[in-house]
């Protein structure tokens, strides 16, 4: 889902960068209050991170023949809502565009949106729609962390098709040509960020299957 | 049963991963990033990146050195924070 340094017109760059912005700042002040009001999810908090931090380094192999990464994003969303992550999300994408030259400075208001926004958005609302209808929580982690994965590359796919529709079939065909890169490639990847998402977070909560999993994790009970 | 659940799971995400590999499924496993850069230069081979990096890893070698260590950091925290809790929980039994 990085795009690459340079790849993005310079018009299109600013505008994702003015579209995060308001994301990022709305999720470090909410960072800011949990941390106040809730000291103990601090380490859950820095552990969602974390998360992210391992999973967005982990490039796999995919039944398309290439490889891709996870987003990780989906564990924090769940706990904290997603405005958290569009910070977390800016630093694990500033390490790998100022050391692994793997993203970019000028792409990274748009990197920012697809992983670390509309990822997390869809998860969180994932989350919330399938607790809603009844689904264990186990299901309803599994299923955000994975249409949240999911999510991140279709919107990358979007963006690219954006800045570089196609001669003949416009930004339809573009997004269908990116989208076979990067949506089609990332399924098996989505399903397996899911599982680890589930398995990670009951480790983490001690909980797995109880009602205040989530809660606990989140600091909201003890 | 919740642990032996997580076991499932991740044989589950092992076999998922794997299995690319050992179905040997045909394909040069290049980064979807670089495919998708590949499809921009193919759709406008008169673009130029407007930006360069500003610093690159100088081999293959040492940008698997970052990237594992980006990977070292995450799972170590990770690793600590599943280890506190199974301290406060033993704690908090033997206390009982």
């Amino acid at each position: 889902m990085h795009i690459m340094e340079g790849y993005l017109p310079a018009a299109h760059a600013a505008g994702w960068f003015a579209v995060s912005a308001p994301f990022v700042v709305a999720g470090g002040i909410r960072l800011r209050t949990i941390v106040r009001e809730r000291p103990q999810a601090r380490m859950t908090l820095a552990a969602a991170g974390a998360f992210t931090f391992v999973l967005s380094a982990l490039k796999m192999p995919s039944v398309t023949g290439s490889c891709s990464h996870p987003t990780g994003t989906g564990l924090g969303a769940v706990v904290f809502g997603p405005a958290v992550m569009a910070p977390l999300g800016v630093i694990v994408l500033l390490f790998q565009a100022l050391l692994l030259a793997h993203g970019g400075l000028t792409t990274l208001g748009a990197n920012v949106f697809s992983m670390a926004i509309a990822g997390p958005w869809v998860s969180w609302a994932v989350w919330r729609l399938a607790s809603r209808l009844g689904a264990s929580t186990a299901i309803a982690v599994f299923l955000a962390a994975a249409l949240g994965d999911l999510a991140t590359y279709a919107v990358t796919s979007v963006q690219l098709a954006l800045a570089y529709p196609d001669p003949a079939s416009g930004i339809a065909g573009a997004v269908l040509k990116f989208g076979s890169i990067y949506a089609i490639t990332q399924i098996p990847l989505a399903i397996a960020e899911g599982l680890l998402t589930v398995v990670v977070m009951n480790a983490l909560s001690g909980r797995a299957d109880q009602d205040d999993e989530i809660r606990s994790l989140s600091g909201e009970v003890k | 049963m919740a642990a032996r659940r997580s076991l499932w799971l991740i044989a589950a995400t092992v076999a998922i991963v794997a299995a690319p590999l050992v179905l040997g499924l045909e394909g040069e496993f290049k980064g979807s990033d670089d495919l998708g850069t590949d499809a921009i230069v193919a759709a406008r081979p008169d673009y130029q990146p407007w930006f360069q990096p500003l610093w690159k890893p100088p081999s293959d070698e040492i940008e698997s050195l970052l990237f594992s260590l980006q990977a070292a950091i995450g799972a170590g925290f990770i690793g600590y924070m599943i280890g506190r809790r199974h301290g406060a929980h033993r704690d908090d039994v033997a206390r009982r």
